[in-house]
């Protein structure tokens, strides 16, 4: 049997075996019996770091670093810029279930702020050009 | 420990090393205040309202998690401290529901009353308070998000006493709340409704279930016989919500207040606790001679029986199938009293007092129903019951004490003790040994089982029987000894096990605060009342000895199975 402390281990097997990127509630379930955790730790956890998810994300996960430098550098706009080139808001998915768009705390990566982490890729130095060539590499690579 | 000197507001005084500040403050008559510090829980450090400036470091530092250290010089009320304790103070208003006026813990809440020490006048800081869905899905407990301030208390009551954990800290910095998993309702998730996060609950974030005006309603309902019984616990708490000191005995003052408001009568719980011993002992004796099933565990708190029903379902055939002493109570004030009384069953109204939330859910099962009515209508909690009494604006101080009812009014000490930890226990063995015996039992007072220690145990011998018994308080206690008893490591006889820590008397509806240093005043009460009482064996309650010739005909009878007896199911 699994023990109690090999909770994050586990949440971020379960993530990465999960096409959507993220812990379904049916997986949280399961965690907290075969651990023998309660199911609010099991949630608590998964909440607490920004690299799990418990909602359904895109296969490209797209986080934008909103730490200190990558905010002072224009976090903020970085992501309307994604939003406008996704057709979504901060939080969701799009319709093909390709891009997922969420926030994320530092990711080490404030030498080329403002930066952002798309499943395990770091890019940085970016802006709305740059944006548009990512996306349209993405998509491209997706099919 | 080496003591070392240090210097709090130019006062020098000599402590143990390793003592945090705010320990050491207290030395020097001076109480930082704290929010998140509760004395009987570990330290979380999380609120920060008792920072305090020390010499030589830049940053303020949290009195509640800072050990002193030679030479350390302290100010705890400086001009940068004052600013600093009133920001963050602040800031928690910020997000916090402010309506106070009509808030179930105005008047006794922590952040209230710091509002008030620390001279908070202004609150500038713009209102990031989110008016939030109130969670009241269940019959025991209400949560109220819009006035949590995150301290973590609750949490640390549920996980770590109780080893419950229905409620955990979910996502992050400002976005952190206090929240069942999932965002279920509390209905929907493992939750005991012990209350034990009531009561250390520094704001009104979680409360019980408000059924007041259900028995102001009945009390006007001139159909209704209204009857009203007191648990054993209630008699040495509820003085604290009237200035007394925890541990004043204030038995004749509730019952002339009960009176006062027209309960038609006015009955104790001590009864049926009594008729419970009668009832368990016998159980305890039939499964000791006939092959039963072993250890056998207690019935009577709520909150434990449903713990079980979740988590070690597989143990269910050990516990007694005896209804607590409330159901029990109910059961027989529709059956026995009312034929006695000439009353239909369906216009008698049965009311508890309680120090339980837990009692509110277990009046609803649906077994519990066994006078053909729901055997007990509504459960108030005795902090209920001190709102009540003020609203009455009746000075219960000031009664006239006045004594129970006839006929289910009468117990004995042994009934009396139901209230602390150890005391089902020690009832018990008063009574299986006289019956087993047919001797006098000299020494009545099992001292060994007694007191807060979460788990306690001791061997009897009973005849040519060596009973060993075993008691615990605390449901992370009782799973202790659960795991024992389920990997066969266990062999006891017979095992007392009380919900909430300290039993009953620490009760999730029992006043605020209830710290271990007042419990331990209410239990010195409890037992108080039992050397004061005339009566202290159960089988010598003789309105119990008149119950079985008129009623119930013998202990486990076919009567006793039909109202006293109950039985559970799996919830995991």
């Amino acid at each position: 049997m699994i023990g109690k402390d090999k909770l994050i281990e586990t949440l971020i097997n379960v993530q990465k075996n999960s096409k959507g990127h993220y812990i379904s509630e049916d997986k949280l379930e399961e965690i907290s019996k075969e651990l023998g955790v309660s199911l609010s730790k099991v949630h608590g956890v998964a909440s607490f770091y920004s690299m799990l998810s418990t909602k359904e994300r895109g296969e490209y996960v797209v986080q934008i670093c909103n730490s200190g430098p990558c905010y002072i550098q224009g976090a903020n706009n970085i992501a309307t810029i994604f939003e406008e080139e996704l057709g979504i808001k901060m939080g969701e998915v799009t319709e093909d279930k390709k891009f997922s768009l969420e926030f994320t705390s530092c990711i080490g990566a404030c030498d080329i702020a403002p930066a952002v982490k798309i499943n395990n890729e770091v890019y940085g130095g970016l802006n709305k050009e740059k944006i548009r060539e990512l996306v349209e590499m993405l998509r491209k690579e997706g099919n | 420990m080496p003591k070392v000197e240090i210097n709090i507001d130019g006062v020098n005084v000599l402590v143990e090393e390793g003592t945090s500040i705010l320990e050491a403050a207290k030395m020097v008559n001076v109480r930082i205040p704290t929010l998140c510090y509760h004395p009987d829980q570990a330290v979380k450090g999380s609120c920060r309202v008792c920072v305090v400036e020390v010499e030589n470091q830049r940053n303020l530092v949290a009195a509640c998690c800072t050990p002193v250290s030679k030479g350390m010089k302290i100010k705890t009320r400086s001009k940068k401290v004052r600013e600093a304790r009133r920001t963050i103070l602040n800031l928690i208003l910020a997000d916090h529901n402010q309506e106070c006026l009509a808030c179930v813990r105005n008047g006794n809440c922590e952040l209230q009353n710091l509002c008030m020490e620390l001279n908070i006048r202004d609150t500038k800081l713009e209102k990031i308070n989110k008016s939030l869905p109130i969670d009241n899905s269940n019959p025991s407990i209400v949560r109220d998000e819009s006035k949590c301030i995150k301290c973590g208390r609750c949490i640390t009551a549920c996980h770590e006493v109780q080893g419950v954990g229905a409620i955990y800290n979910i996502n992050r910095g400002s976005e952190m709340k206090i929240s069942t998993p999932l965002n279920r309702k509390l209905s929907e998730v493992a939750c005991v409704y012990c209350g034990q996060c009531i009561n250390v609950c520094p704001v009104g974030a979680i409360y019980e279930k408000n059924d007041i005006d259900k028995v102001w309603d009945a009390l006007e309902d001139g159909r209704k016989h209204v009857v009203v019984q007191i648990a054993p616990a209630i008699r040495v708490s509820l003085g604290e919500e009237f200035e007394q000191d925890p541990g004043s005995i204030v038995t004749g003052n509730i019952v002339a207040f009960l009176k006062r408001i027209g309960f038609n009568k006015v009955f104790d719980t001590n009864f049926t606790a009594d008729l419970t011993i009668i009832e368990e002992g016998h159980e305890l004796l039939h499964r000791l001679n006939n092959g039963g099933k072993l250890p056998m565990f207690t019935s009577c708190s709520p909150g434990w029986v449903r713990y079980i029903e979740y988590f070690y379902p597989e143990l269910l055939d050990n516990v007694s199938s005896c209804k607590s002493p409330q159901q029990m109570f109910g059961a027989l004030a529709k059956s026995y009293y009312a034929e006695k009384e000439g009353l239909d069953p369906k216009d008698v109204v049965v009311v508890s007092i309680m120090p339980c939330t837990a009692k509110k859910a277990e009046a609803v099962r649906k077994e519990m129903n066994d006078s053909g009515y729901q055997d007990v209508d509504i459960v108030l909690t005795t902090r209920e019951l001190g709102r009540m009494i003020k609203e009455s604006r009746i000075q219960i101080n000031e009664l006239e004490e006045e004594n129970f009812d006839d006929p289910l009014g009468i117990s004995t000490g042994a009934a009396a003790i139901f209230g602390a930890t150890g005391g089902v226990m020690e009832a018990a063995l008063r009574t299986v040994y006289e019956v087993v015996t047919k001797e006098t039992l000299e020494n009545i007072d099992f001292k060994d089982l007694r007191g807060l220690a979460g788990s306690k145990e001791a061997t009897v011998n009973v005849g040519d029987l060596e009973v060993n018994v075993a008691v615990a308080n605390g449901l992370e206690n009782a799973r202790k000894i659960l795991d024992l008893v389920k990997e066969g490591k266990a062999n006891y006889h017979f095992i007392e096990i009380m919900c909430c820590p300290g039993g009953c008397i620490g009760g999730g509806g029992q006043p605020i605060p209830g710290t271990n240093e007042v419990k331990e005043k209410r239990i010195e009460a409890i037992y108080n009342v039992d050397t004061l009482s005339e009566l202290r064996k159960s089988h010598e309650n003789p309105v119990v000895n008149i119950l079985y010739e008129e009623f119930l005909k013998e202990p486990l009878g076919e009567k006793s199975h039909k109202l006293l007896h109950t039985h559970y199911h799996s919830r995991s």
